[in-house]
């Protein structure tokens, strides 16, 4: 197969990025896998929880997140644009006094932090909030 | 490695009976995510805390499954509702295989 100039080029560009580029982001095809693997592909309904983060974090290496959702059995958090999504997963026990957890996450740039919540009755709900970062939490 | 990995949590002393009491829990580790690379050029190995649980008297109030996107010094507030005392006891699983535990006792009055 002959080459032009142009795609010679742009694949060496293409090869250069891979290497020398940022660390992979997740793709969006990874988010909808993470988001299958915990509902099952199941409808989630918008209301019924709340996502707490800055709109505006300084430092993506600590941000912090709070989260709760009234009779949640489990709540995940994922955040769209790091290299993996997942950030971690809730499993609320009998002991537990309300469904609400905050904890201190890492966000590689500017994305969207998604929360999915887990009923007992099998039904799922999410939120999902945009933060845009001043620093970036991932190295590379 | 992990080194210098010191748990620390914060529980009311006293509480009365049903009461949902607020607990924090920090610990002191590095959590390498796997995703920077060292003075080398190589990756640094991730080595994180992949799970955490908090538990009452035997039964369990929360259970964390934790990746690399969770922030250096791994911080958790959460409720729990108490009904009688007796000890909190939490359970932090390391990526090379170390178990931290701490605990806490409550006085329900």
């Amino acid at each position: 197969m002959t080459q032009t100039r142009r795609q010679f080029v742009g694949h060496g560009l293409a090869v250069a990025a891979a290497f020398f580029g940022l660390p992979h982001l997740a793709s969006a095809a990874q988010v909808e896998e993470a988001l299958n693997a915990f509902t099952g592909g199941a409808d989630m309904a918008d209301d019924g929880i709340t996502l707490i983060a800055p709109e505006i974090a300084e430092n993506g290496n600590t941000v912090p997140i709070e989260v709760s959702a009234p009779g949640a059995e489990a709540i995940m958090l994922l955040a769209a644009g790091n290299p993996q999504a997942d950030v971690c997963t809730f499993n609320f026990g009998p002991a537990a006094g309300s469904s609400a957890a905050s904890t201190r996450i890492r966000l590689a740039g500017e994305q969207e932090v998604i929360a999915i919540a887990r009923m007992p009755d099998g039904s799922f709900k999410q939120a999902r909030q945009n933060v845009r970062v001043t620093i970036g939490g991932c190295g590379g | 490695m992990a080194e210098n990995v010191t748990p620390r949590v914060r529980v009311p002393r006293d509480a009365t009976v049903g009461e949902v009491v607020s607990v924090r829990t920090l610990i002191s580790h590095q959590m390498e995510s796997g995703q920077r690379r060292g003075s080398d050029g190589e990756l640094i190995p991730r080595s994180i805390i992949n799970r955490f649980t908090c538990e009452f008297n035997g039964t369990s109030v929360v259970d964390v499954t934790i990746e690399p996107s969770v922030s250096t010094n791994p911080y958790f507030q959460f409720d729990a509702t108490v009904n009688e005392s007796g000890t909190f006891a939490f359970t932090w699983y390391d990526d090379d295989g170390s178990v931290y535990t701490d605990s806490a006792e409550i006085t329900v009055a």
